[in-house]
């Protein structure tokens, strides 16, 4: 895996300042302007929202998009937390905040832990099939989901965990199996055979040779794994608006909800407070992370 | 019995999974399959009546907008980010100095939820108090910015916040490529006397073919895919000018109950998809096996 940090490999490219013209300081210059010009694009929308969300409705009828806010107020915060209306309920977005919680954290656990087990089978006890297993499961990792929107609705029906939390978190497992054993596979799989030959020689068995060996080894894997799930569980829209109902939606889908909201005033700061509120654990998560972020999102895209 | 059970065990323990696979990915693929050549409307039907919904997908002049929106978008969202990418990419190659910051703010929309995205951008791009009004603001009282609002400009915003969202990180796999590029050839060219810029386009980019190849097949799978952004962005309006393929089938689905133009037209998204993807990732396992 090509690791986005490396330093610099070939600096000779770059331009080394031996004669310092004129010419070479401007452009220089130029070259940092533009990429702080960029800077700017990427962080509008962001300062955008954060200044929206603590200013008053009245500042925002009058003042300009870009502006500060002239006194900063929290209410729109405090409303888009425990007030806001979400269609007839109008309790915020921490309900539903919670629910995303509790939806991801057990949900990126499973699927991390049935990854690694998974990882481990193909890339180390290679028994015939196993690569077309792998294969089969990759392939399921490409599928737009609306090709599974209808069997699933109904199938959870059948199993009762319709519009619950539960049954949402088993269609995130699910499909999210696929990328994580692809993640634990290629870890794996650079993995000498001969580390489990030596063990088994030692006597000591299928699942100790797991849990004592390699386990251990993988923590920069399970890191990306967790952030990887984290991330796209956090952010589905798409499973959270099918198989939720009043109550059990994610955060995004009550999100969605208070913006689209069609009674009464249009608060924008409380928009903005809402969106910020739902994008936090994961803007925290990359900030923290980046690194494991960016090896997640390269692993199935870059060869490695 | 132990014996058995020890030999056994990788198995058992890949089977659940990949039963779930098989079922839940495969077994449903079928079943959409099947109820997509059938009469279903409210209800799934199981008698197979041939392509009469595929036939009726394709008369409806929604389903019409919703693939040239698809084309529309997928082009210029495609084409945009990779060039967005590739050149901040080529720029921030440069020994820069603080790499590490602008990377970090190149690339953190990335892990907004779409909806997070398509709020943002709906109130910037909101004409009474967004964008509009500010250059309004500023005296320019003729300036208009009705895109969101305007059925054949709406596409574009769009476009707008995905390529906002995602041009970042095409720049993280270019960089990634630029960096994996062999330093002899390139040392060697510079010793030539070869400028730069020609060193980029004569040498770097052409080696780069499989990492361009990788942003396109994950580029194309986000718009094939993309629906949040158009639901939180523009609900698919005005009316429908922004539907794309997976908001028709959503609407089919769960508002309009038409279980057969449902089917049909996930059907008609996988096989773009699988069009798109299955060359790569066969050749992708391919290169791996050799």
């Amino acid at each position: 895996m090509t690791d986005v940090s490396a330093t610099p490999a070939h600096a000779a490219v770059s331009e080394r300042p031996q004669g310092r013209s004129f010419g070479k300081i401007a452009l220089r210059w130029l070259l940092y302007v533009v990429l702080g010009l960029f800077a700017i694009y990427y962080l509008m929308p962001l300062f955008v929202m954060v200044t929206t969300s603590l200013k008053s409705l009245e500042e925002i009828r009058t003042g300009d998009l870009l502006s500060l806010p002239r006194e900063l107020t929290f209410d729109a915060w405090r409303t888009a937390w425990s007030e806001a209306c979400t269609g007839i309920q109008c309790e915020g977005v921490k309900p539903y905040f919670w629910n995303s919680v509790m939806l991801a954290v057990p949900a990126v656990m499973i699927s991390t832990l049935l990854g690694a087990m998974n990882g481990y089978v193909i890339a180390q006890w290679r028994f015939r099939g196993a690569n077309i297993i792998f294969a089969l499961m990759l392939f399921g990792c490409f599928i737009p989901f609306q090709v599974v929107l209808l069997p699933m609705a109904r199938v959870l029906g059948l199993m009762g965990i319709a519009g619950t939390i539960p049954g949402l978190m088993f269609v995130h497992v699910i499909y999210g199996l696929g990328f994580t054993t692809l993640f634990f596979r290629n870890y794996y799989v650079s993995i000498p055979v001969e580390l489990v030959k030596a063990a088994k020689v030692d006597g000591a068995g299928f699942v100790r040779i797991f849990f004592a060996i390699f386990l251990p080894l993988s923590i920069p894997i399970i890191v990306v794994s967790v952030i990887w799930q984290f991330t796209q569980i956090w952010n589905d829209f798409l499973f959270g608006v099918s198989f939720s109902q009043a109550g059990t939606q994610p955060v995004t889908v009550a999100l969605n909800n208070i913006v689209n909201s069609t009674t009464g005033v249009k608060e924008y700061n409380v928009d903005m407070a809402a969106a910020i509120i739902a994008a936090l654990p994961t803007l925290l998560v990359y900030i923290v992370a980046g690194k494991y972020f960016i090896r997640g999102l390269t692993a199935g895209s870059v060869k490695g | 019995m132990a014996k058995w059970f020890e030999t056994h065990l990788p198995k058992i323990v890949l089977a659940p999974s990949f039963i779930a696979i098989l079922i839940f990915v495969y077994g449903f693929i079928a079943w959409t399959a099947w109820v997509s050549l059938t009469r279903s409307r409210l209800l799934p039907k199981y008698e197979i009546e041939g392509f009469i919904q595929y036939e009726r997908l394709f008369d409806s002049p929604r389903w019409d907008t919703a693939m040239n929106n698809l084309y529309i978008f997928g082009a210029l969202f495609i084409g945009v980010s990779m060039i967005l990418g590739l050149v901040l990419a080529i720029l921030l190659d440069q020994q820069i100095r603080v790499e590490g910051a602008i990377r970090t703010i190149y690339l953190y929309p990335m892990a907004l939820s779409m909806i997070v995205t398509g709020t943002a951008w709906k109130w910037i791009l909101n004409p009474g108090l967004g964008l509009e009004a500010m250059v309004k603001g500023w005296g320019f009282e003729t300036f208009t910015f009705d895109w969101l609002v305007n059925p054949d400009m709406a596409i574009y915003t769009v476009v707008m916040a995905a390529i906002w969202q995602s041009s970042g990180f095409v720049m993280a796999l270019f960089l990634a490529g630029l960096r994996s590029v062999d330093t002899e050839i390139i040392r060697a060219a510079q010793i030539d006397g070869i400028p730069t810029w020609r060193v980029y386009v004569s040498i770097i980019i052409p080696s780069m073919a499989p990492i361009f190849l990788s942003a396109f097949i994950v580029l194309a799978h986000l718009a094939i895919k993309a629906f949040d952004l158009v639901i939180a962005l523009t609900g698919g309006g005005p009316g429908y000018a922004t539907d794309l393929p997976a908001t028709y089938m959503y609407a089919m689905a769960f508002s309009r109950g038409d279980i057969g133009q449902a089917a049909s037209s996930a059907m008609i998204m996988m096989l773009v998809v699988f069009a798109i993807v299955v060359p790569y990732l066969y050749s992708e396992l391919r290169a791996r096996n050799d």
